[in-house]
């Protein structure tokens, strides 16, 4: 699934866009540990921005510098071409959609909605119906003097949405605003975030440790590890060029098998790979950066090959092998194929999976069965 | 799934039967007890089994009783103003600055008082107020005054301050418990909606604190009203709360219908004053978390 647009639709959308926020060699001390290692990053003007990465990597400790909640020990970090160094939270023209929603337990649903506008010159009748339009838009219209206690997750978030957009921030933060809610609801909120981004036009930063939530709502990602910044990209290229061996365990799942560099050329680097032989990878996806502690290694999708009857044919490279496990999904089938030759140097097995839609009529493969297993070199990825 | 409620509803009245007839027995019984006498007519050195109305009449008609229950309400309005004052600050100190680590020590110290006995802690303020006192012979010494002070003592401010003082515990603890409820990220949330910290904690921090506040005003003025040891040490006797004229009908008296009727009709408008306090805070001790 995904709501987002293309990338080049992006580009037309973001082209000109001014940088709306930019950090320069941001660095963040917590005593000795050291939180955020020299981010360098620059988000655009519109443009919907993740922040992704485990638990502990600096993702929320770098939204909470931009929102004014943490200082930064020393760098730089601009909105909107403002130095930011000093400013409090309360000035910033960002405003946050708090993780547990931070709803305000003792104001009804418009009360808390109307929390920002208490310095607001409008007379308090342009205020209520502020509050009443910023209650529609995020579909709450008619819930405003509701107790916020009798709310449900989803509209909880919603009040929290409405809060912070009525204030028309130039910037939206948002801490990890799904996790709390259930599989449907997250997945319904998803497409929501993307159209409400759409509509008002803001810059959304989101943070976030779930790489598909990532993909599905963002213009752009940064996938951060250790208070470091391991790639920015767009979906498409994160998730097909991802730059280390890291980044891609980390978006989906990848395939590694142990590759030999037999020789370089102008279109490409020729490898040995065990099971899959000899096979040139394509400039564009090759990957300098970590190649982990076992040497070179090519890395491809579940979903980049696929998987064919044992006398099934076709026009693209075909490698056999042994179906080792069947995991079921309804609408996919992860197979776990063990590669005819893929035991290699060490003489390791390593299974490698593939993910097949069932679409009508093909049939699921049973364990011990023999297939063929059809891939191309441009589905491979290099990492030397 | 009633069989199971019904052994479940079974087994908690079985839990709670102990201590539950532990309660009637030495608390529920005596004050029906006193409830009945009220009812009684008083012979000299007896009580006569005949029911009147009589007691509560005299009660409501006596001007020493309407200053004597006037002044407690004071006194205990006053002390209830300057603990919870004074405890405020202490718990917000306690929940949002001290180390979590180094709380519950701080907790330890705060309940450190409670090891001597109130009659003593009461006793001490004596010493400390008293005329060849602490205050007055360190002021003696310092050349300050000539002359003891003799307003420390045995007045209606010794008496606030002392009860203040014993009583302050006993509102830090509800207070630091109701801002310690307080998810962290609601204050995060008012400054970046635009509030300053002041304004954060006027419009966030102290109404979520409320439920706190009112409990700790609850457990200072209830009992402040009915103090019998204050009045009777820091006031020299001379300026009686409803617990020493209760006592002394009770006892220097022997009208035990008499003292019953007082304690009855203190009770009840405690009683009423504490509903009417609560009503008029039911904004805040309806929010749920």
């Amino acid at each position: 699934m995904s709501t987002q647009s293309s990338a080049a639709a992006y580009r037309a959308r973001t082209a000109t866009a001014k940088p709306m926020i930019e950090c320069r060699d941001v660095q963040k001390y917590y005593g000795d540990y050291h939180a955020l290692r020299g981010i360098d990053l620059t988000i655009r003007s519109g443009e919907f921005f993740s922040l992704l990465g485990p638990s502990g990597c600096g993702k929320t400790t770098l939204l909470r510098t931009i929102a004014g909640f943490e200082d930064i020990s020393s760098g730089v970090v601009l909105i909107d071409g403002q130095d930011m160094q000093g400013v409090p939270a309360k000035r910033r023209p960002t405003n946050m959609v708090f993780q547990s929603y931070a709803i305000f337990p003792h104001l009804t649903v418009a009360e808390n909605v109307g929390f920002g506008l208490r310095r607001d010159p409008r007379s308090k009748a342009e205020k209520a119906a502020a509050v009443e339009e910023a209650l529609a838009m995020v579909g709450l219209k008619g819930y405003g003097n509701r107790a916020s206690h009798a709310l449900s997750g989803g509209q909880r978030q919603r009040v929290a949405l409405a809060r912070a957009l009525i204030l028309k921030p130039k910037v939206l933060l948002l801490d990890e605003p799904l996790s709390a809610l259930d599989r449907k609801m997250r997945e319904q909120m998803q497409v929501e975030l993307i159209k409400l981004q759409r509509q008002v036009g803001i810059t959304f930063v989101l943070v976030t440790h779930d790489q598909e939530e990532a993909l599905v709502m963002s213009d752009r990602i940064a996938v951060m590890f250790e208070g470091q910044i391991a790639q920015l990209d767009g979906p498409e290229a994160l998730y097909a060029h991802p730059t280390s061996r890291r980044v891609a365990n980390f978006i989906g799942v990848m395939n590694f098998l142990p590759a030999r560099i037999l020789g370089e050329s102008a279109t490409g680097v020729e490898v040995d790979v065990p099971g899959l032989g000899r096979v040139e990878i394509p400039a564009a996806n090759i990957s300098h950066a970590d190649p982990g502690d076992e040497g070179p290694s090519v890395g491809f999708r579940p979903e980049a090959v696929s998987l064919l009857g044992a006398h099934q044919q076709t026009g693209a490279r075909v490698t056999p092998g042994v179906i080792d496990e069947v995991v079921y999904y309804g609408d996919m089938t992860y197979y776990d194929v063990r590669l005819d030759g893929s035991a290699g140097f060490d003489g390791k097995a390593r299974p490698v999976r593939i993910a097949m839609r069932n679409v009508f009529g093909r049939e699921v493969q049973d364990v011990g069965t023999r297939a063929n297993v059809s891939w191309s070199p441009g589905s491979l990825v290099l990492f030397r | 799934m009633a069989t199971g409620n019904q052994t479940q509803d079974r087994q908690g009245l079985t839990l709670i039967a102990p201590p539950f007839l532990y309660a009637v027995l030495v608390m529920a019984a005596p004050l029906l007890t006193i409830v009945a006498y009220s009812f009684l007519k008083d012979g000299y050195l007896t009580v006569i089994r005949e029911f009147t109305l009589e007691n509560y009449r005299a009660v409501w008609a006596d001007p020493i009783f309407h200053k004597i229950m006037l002044r407690s309400l004071g006194v205990a309005g006053l002390v209830t103003l300057v603990t919870v004052a004074l405890a405020f600050p202490v718990a917000y100190f306690l929940s949002f600055v001290v180390d979590p680590r180094k709380k519950s020590m701080w907790l330890f110290l705060i309940t450190i008082p409670f090891w001597t006995s109130y009659l003593i802690r009461v006793f001490l303020w004596k010493v400390i107020l008293g005329y060849n006192g602490v205050v007055n012979s360190g002021l003696k010494s310092l050349g300050i005054i000539e002359q003891p002070l003799s307003f420390l003592l045995y007045n209606v401010n010794s008496m606030v301050m002392t009860l203040a003082h014993a009583y302050a515990p006993f509102a830090i603890l509800p207070i630091y418990i109701a801002l310690e409820k307080i998810d962290r990220s609601l204050l995060e949330a008012g400054r970046d909606l635009g509030e300053s910290r002041a304004m954060t904690f006027w419009r966030v921090t102290l109404p979520l604190a409320m439920p706190g506040v009112v409990a700790a005003s609850l457990i200072v003025f209830i009992p402040t009203i009915g103090d019998y040891v204050t009045p009777a040490l820091i006031g020299g006797g001379k300026i009686p709360m409803i617990a020493n004229m209760i006592q002394s009908q009770m006892l220097d008296q022997d009208n035990r219908p008499m003292g019953s009727a007082l304690a009855v009709t203190a009770m009840l408008i405690v009683a009423a004053i504490s509903l009417i306090f609560m009503a008029m805070n039911r904004r805040f001790l309806k929010v749920r978390q």
